[in-house]
């Protein structure tokens, strides 16, 4: 079955980024990461394909600026998915090469034609650091 | 299934001595079933001479519009059916977030662009958007996706008899795409194009002109037939054609294609009057 137009899209806009960007479905399960997110994830998106919500969510241990970690429901990407609006927030996380970062991120609910609601393209910056 | 494509050129009419091979009308594609119920895809002036040769029994004709660029609406206001009191016309075509179907139609078919308003037609005419899923129209059913092209834009696939057509007159599956088409659900109107028994797709560029008209929602020749590969299409006919490719042009591209790509099913470039029985 071929994945709804407004999403084929996104994933080639996304793979012209330099940014990371993540598209996810309406239930969080992750369909594509660009090659810069591919970093952060520390996995090749040709070798792990499409990841449940569950598998995906839980590699970073994100934390707040004091290290204490942020539950799943205040992550941008779950509040863009829960309110069908923006979030943005910057925390911290652990990468898969063990290295702390410091993220800015944004996540963007992607509403299509006739007000399909698609899932959501959440974009992250490397922060200034602690 | 019957399809016949009555225009075939993309963009702007092309008539002339130097297109009478493939036909200069913009385009329009009649599909009718063996009980002689008719679809029509597309209202380029190709529909005029369509709109004459309907059974004199009909009562009921329905037009699919891919999208509203004028080579796809141009020859509406000539097609004959919605002249004819009591005779039922359906229009469909893809929803806008902006505006009404009916009211962008309406911005063609009214002055100063044209002397007849839609309301003022004698036909009993009705303007649907596009659901999603099965739409049943007599012995057709089709559905309808929206594929890349600017704008809102559908493609159809319409069965009857058993059979299948895919229509993407207008499509760019491989915009953004660094080499191969993508599998796994990724290529614009791959479900449409699945399996089917005959795909008309646009086939507007060489790779030349396509790297200088990148976005503007046409295929080239080459990814039309990856395309077709893809799904596993069992005819392809190549259609949209650009108005600065002559008969022999054609022809010349054509035998290039098939030389390059060798493709595993039929190949041709669609022409004006050309029928073909599924």
């Amino acid at each position: 079955m071929q994945r709804e137009l407004e999403i084929v899209l996104t994933r080639q806009l996304a793979s012209y980024l330099a940014t990371p960007a993540f598209i996810v479905d309406p239930d969080g399960n992750l369909l594509y990461y660009n090659d810069p997110a591919e970093v952060l994830l520390g996995h090749r998106y040709d070798e792990t394909g499409e990841m449940p919500a569950a598998e995906w969510a839980t590699l970073f241990e994100p934390t707040d600026a004091d290290g204490v970690p942020l539950p799943p429901d205040e992550l941008p990407l779950l509040i863009a998915l829960r309110t069908r609006r923006p979030a943005h927030r910057e925390f911290w996380i652990t990468g898969l090469d063990g290295a702390r970062r410091h993220l800015v991120v944004t996540a963007m609910p992607l509403v299509g034609q006739a007000g399909r609601f698609l899932g959501a393209l959440t974009l992250f910056w490397e922060g200034a650091g602690p | 299934m019957r399809v016949r494509l009555w225009g075939t050129r993309g963009s702007l009419p092309t008539p002339g001595p130097e297109t009478a091979r493939y036909g200069g009308n913009t385009v329009a594609v009649e599909v009718r079933s063996d009980d002689n119920r008719v679809i029509v895809l597309d209202a380029g002036t190709g529909i005029r001479n369509l709109g004459r040769t309907l059974p004199s029994t009909a009562k009921r004709v329905d037009v699919l519009l891919s999208h509203l660029h004028m080579d796809h609406i141009q020859g509406l206001g000539f097609f004959a059916p919605l002249y004819v009191p009591d005779m039922e016309v359906h229009i469909w075509g893809p929803p806008s977030p902006a505006e009404s179907l009916r009211s962008r139609l309406g911005r063609y078919m009214s002055p100063p662009l044209f002397p007849v308003r839609l309301r003022d037609l004698p036909c009993r005419l009705t303007v649907h958007e596009v659901p999603d899923g099965h739409v049943h129209i007599g012995p057709f059913a089709f559905d309808a996706s929206l594929v890349c092209h600017p704008g809102p834009t559908v493609g159809y696939r319409i069965t009857a008899d058993g059979r299948s057509v895919t229509y993407l007159p207008d499509h760019e599956p491989g915009l953004g795409v660094r080499g191969p088409l993508l599998r796994d659900g990724w290529t614009s109107g791959c479900s449409l194009a699945d399996d089917t028994d005959l795909l008309i797709h646009d086939g507007q560029y060489t790779d030349a002109q396509y790297a200088e008209r990148v976005g503007w929602g046409h295929s080239t020749f080459d990814r039309a037939v990856e395309f077709a590969n893809l799904t596993r299409s069992r005819k392809l006919v190549l259609f949209h054609h650009d108005p600065d490719h002559d008969d022999a042009t054609l022809e010349r591209l054509m035998r290039e294609l098939i030389d390059r790509t060798r493709p595993t099913m039929p190949v041709s470039a669609g022409y004006e009057g050309e029928a073909i029985a599924l």
